[in-house]
């Protein structure tokens, strides 16, 4: 894996290039990541490092969480991430990243995030089925269905893993090949071209490719 | 949303007079051929304007040679408009003028607001102390 931050979605707009191209791009606010654990080849078998961002509530905190926020010297946080194989110049524990630190204009990251939950949903919408045949001819009632879901009496059964209707989104979704477009490092944003999962103020990761 | 609000304040420029649906504009557009660059103006009366933020559009028609009508939409921000002139301020009672589309003629006008052309003057004058007050803060930089 490789080096990223921990962000939230805050919506989307639009930027012009220098060639006049207009191009959409997603406000990603990072807030300062600070470093509450290191693990190294030594004591874990592997090295990483996890980040926490984005100030939490002290009475919303379990006593074990405010006690590991401590041992690095910082507020509670709310969203915490190890990061693989990322290790930070000098990183020692309570230290703070920022985008500059990690990103550059340019860059091309992936972003994962937990996508709108869309509740029960049929074939058409979760699984882009056609649906069955035409509005008119004596059709009816099947426009959106999703047709044979198997054979007949030899296999006598439904396979398992066959596409139905059912619970669409909410899911962890990884979007790959974002460019970062600006970064504005006084107010900590940064503006990636395209959409990314989720609705606005989600928690996302950003990692470098 | 104040947050996307920042992040798009440095997208946005608005060195450009306020203007409304209604209002008689000309715009300076970028026109590049080749490595070569000028500038085309479009008069014309602005029919609609749309969108918010960084993400916004205004579209003029003007009656070209011959009585053909020509609507144009530009981007608003878009670093091809160099300049948005305002001429006249028109009094309309809606915010959307297609229906100008259907009429030809003295039925195709809209009434002038400003006669004396006070608020167009001072609208610009502001327009034009910004466009200089942005670009001495560029050749500083």
């Amino acid at each position: 894996m490789s080096s990223g931050l921990i962000g939230k979605k805050i919506g989307m707009t639009n930027v012009f290039d220098d060639n006049g191209k207009n191009y959409a791009v997603t406000v990603i606010e990072v807030d300062p990541n600070v470093i509450t654990e290191i693990k190294t080849n030594e004591e874990n078998g592997y090295e990483a490092v996890q980040l926490s961002a984005f100030d939490k509530k002290e009475k919303s905190t379990s006593k074990p969480l405010k006690g590991h926020f401590e041992k690095a010297g910082t507020t509670p946080k709310k969203y915490i991430k190890e990061f693989r194989d990322f290790i930070p110049e000098d990183a020692e524990l309570g230290d703070e990243l920022n985008i500059d630190d990690v990103f550059s204009i340019g860059d091309n990251v992936d972003v994962v995030g937990v996508s709108k939950g869309k509740g029960f949903t049929g074939v058409v919408k979760r699984h882009n089925f056609s649906g069955v045949g035409e509005a008119t001819h004596g059709q009816h009632d099947r426009q959106r269905h999703p047709g044979s879901i198997g054979q007949a009496s030899d296999p006598a059964r439904v396979f398992p893993g066959i596409k139905m209707a059912g619970r669409s989104g909410n899911e962890r979704n990884k979007i790959k090949n974002l460019t970062i477009a600006k970064i504005f490092s006084e107010s900590n944003l940064m503006m990636v071209t395209g959409s990314i999962p989720g609705p606005n103020g989600r928690f996302v990761e950003i990692y470098n490719r | 949303m104040d947050k996307l609000k920042l992040a798009e304040q440095t997208l946005i420029n608005d060195e450009y007079p306020e203007f409304k649906t209604g209002d008689t504009v000309v715009v300076h557009y970028r026109v590049r051929e080749g490595d070569k660059e000028r500038i085309q103006k479009f008069e014309g009366l602005v029919i609609s304007r749309r969108g918010t933020g960084a993400n916004q559009t205004f579209m003029v028609r003007k009656i070209s040679a011959g009585n053909i009508g020509v609507e144009r939409i530009f981007p608003l921000h878009s670093p091809f408009v160099a300049k948005i002139e305002l001429k006249r301020q028109g009094d309309i009672k809606r915010s959307k003028l297609y229906y100008l589309r259907e009429r030809q003629g003295k039925s195709a006008r809209v009434k002038e607001k400003d006669q004396n052309q006070d608020n167009v003057r001072e609208l610009n004058r502001k327009a034009e102390e910004k466009a200089a007050a942005k670009q001495k803060a560029d050749e500083e930089e």
